[in-house]
């Protein structure tokens, strides 16, 4: 191990969940960077992009162009469920998609929910960087023992004979949830639909918006 | 790293989720340029991305949960460019290089990141037929090795059934220490919330890992 025991602790006070830890982390990652970079490994430039990539193109409006696509298209759907990869990569949302996405259904009976217990694996490509709440502590430990209390914390109540499936995401396969449409939205166009769609319901910790809230 | 602090499936005690309503994709500028320096240095191909997993598993407990999910990267990064000798603590420490670098295989441009958006495939070809079929009942085995594993401790010694066979995968537990890709047949393992949980679980609850063959018996 590189660094000892007082180097974590340096700022003990200072480092809670962010926000006062900034100074600090500041600080630190940009000596990280200068020193990568003058040390040839790195190019600022590509640092930059990186960031601009992650806070404009690549988010949730991706994944919800694909579940609206589902509801609207059926031939599509049910290439998406066979193989969410080669299905989702010739809608061109993004340069490609890569391998080993996989897209769960919802139905009234069956509620999916995805989390990974040991790190924090998310289908980037479709839904961008996950949410702090993804990553934590509470979310990793209980999803997959008591998804309803987790679901609560959300405000979401499931009827009680919707079965839970919990997907822990232990490999390089990543998955996405395609939610239940919303009863209300027939003959609206797929850009309407991909309205309703939140991130949270294409994890499974939430469900599409009421079509009366946007219609 | 297997029975650290990081395998979080099943623990009491951290409370209630807390969504944060229209959260940033960055909560500030430092997690961004952090976020980007991992992936820039994960590209000149120095490590793999079991290796970085295991080294985020091996920043001590205490530190591990007190720090937000970007510090741990960069702690994790500080590691990794110290123990591969591709700079000095002493320079990091002086916010500059006091040495040259080394020569990596390759460094990311700023008009190649639009590529590094799609993720590379962890598919490899065969060493041997898959040993499981979907529906065949497989327990899981009781390994508690030191070194880096994606077999949750919840779901060791657990009796499923094989749901989805999803090709042949590079094995994280070798390809974390070095040992190469020894690719392995994945599957989708399905698991009763009573098999994991007893009786505190729901009854309709299900809970699926994806397991490396390696980790499967028959049952």
């Amino acid at each position: 191990m590189a660094h000892n025991r007082e180097e974590y602790h340096d700022h003990d006070d200072d480092h809670h969940q962010h926000g006062s830890e900034l100074s600090e982390m500041q600080l630190r990652v940009r000596a990280l960077e200068t020193v990568l970079a003058e040390k040839g490994y790195i190019d600022p430039a590509a640092i930059d992009a990186i960031i601009e990539a992650y806070e404009t193109k690549v988010g949730p409006h991706v994944g919800a162009r694909v579940v609206a696509k589902a509801w609207s298209d059926p031939a599509f759907k049910q290439a998406l469920l066979i193989d969410a990869s080669k299905a989702v990569s010739p809608l061109g949302l993004l340069n490609r998609i890569g391998d080993h996405l996989i897209a769960v259904e919802n139905t009234p009976k069956l509620h999916n929910m995805i989390v990974c217990t040991l790190c924090s694996c998310y289908p980037w490509e479709v839904l961008g960087l996950p949410p702090v709440w993804y990553k934590s502590a509470p979310y990793r430990s209980r999803a997959v023992n008591d998804p309803r209390g987790v679901l609560a914390d959300f405000g979401v109540t499931l009827p009680a004979e919707t079965a839970i499936r919990v997907w822990d995401s232990t490999a390089e396969t990543r998955f996405m949830v395609l939610p239940v449409r919303p009863a209300g939205t027939e003959g609206w166009s797929e850009e309407k639909l991909a309205a309703l769609i939140t991130r949270d319901s294409m994890i499974g910790t939430g469900l599409p918006k009421n079509p009366k809230a946007i219609a | 790293m297997t029975d650290g602090i990081h395998d979080m499936g099943g623990m009491h005690g951290f409370g209630k989720v807390e969504p944060e309503p229209n959260e940033p994709v960055f909560h500030a500028e430092w997690e961004g340029r952090c976020l980007a320096l991992n992936r820039a240095m994960g590209y000149t191909g120095i490590w793999t991305i079991d290796q970085t997993r295991a080294g985020i598993e091996e920043l001590p407990p205490d530190v591990y949960l007190s720090s937000s999910y970007y510090r741990k990267w960069a702690l994790r990064l500080e590691n990794l460019v110290v123990e591969r000798g591709l700079a000095g603590a002493d320079e990091i420490n002086a916010g500059h290089a006091l040495r040259p670098g080394k020569v990596l295989k390759r460094k990311l441009a700023a008009a190649e990141v639009p590529n590094t958006l799609t993720r590379g495939s962890f598919a490899r070809p065969t060493q041997a037929p898959a040993r499981f079929a979907p529906g065949d009942r497989v327990r899981t085995k009781n390994i508690h090795p030191a070194t880096h594993t994606r077999l949750p401790r919840y779901a060791r010694g657990r009796v499923g059934t094989i749901e989805a066979l999803r090709g042949c995968h590079v094995f994280p537990d070798t390809a974390a220490i070095g040992n190469g890709e020894d690719p392995q047949w994945l599957y989708t393992v399905l698991f009763d919330g009573r098999e994991l949980w007893g009786d505190c679980a729901e009854p309709s609850l299900k809970v699926s890992i994806e397991a490396f063959e390696p980790y499967l018996e028959p049952a």
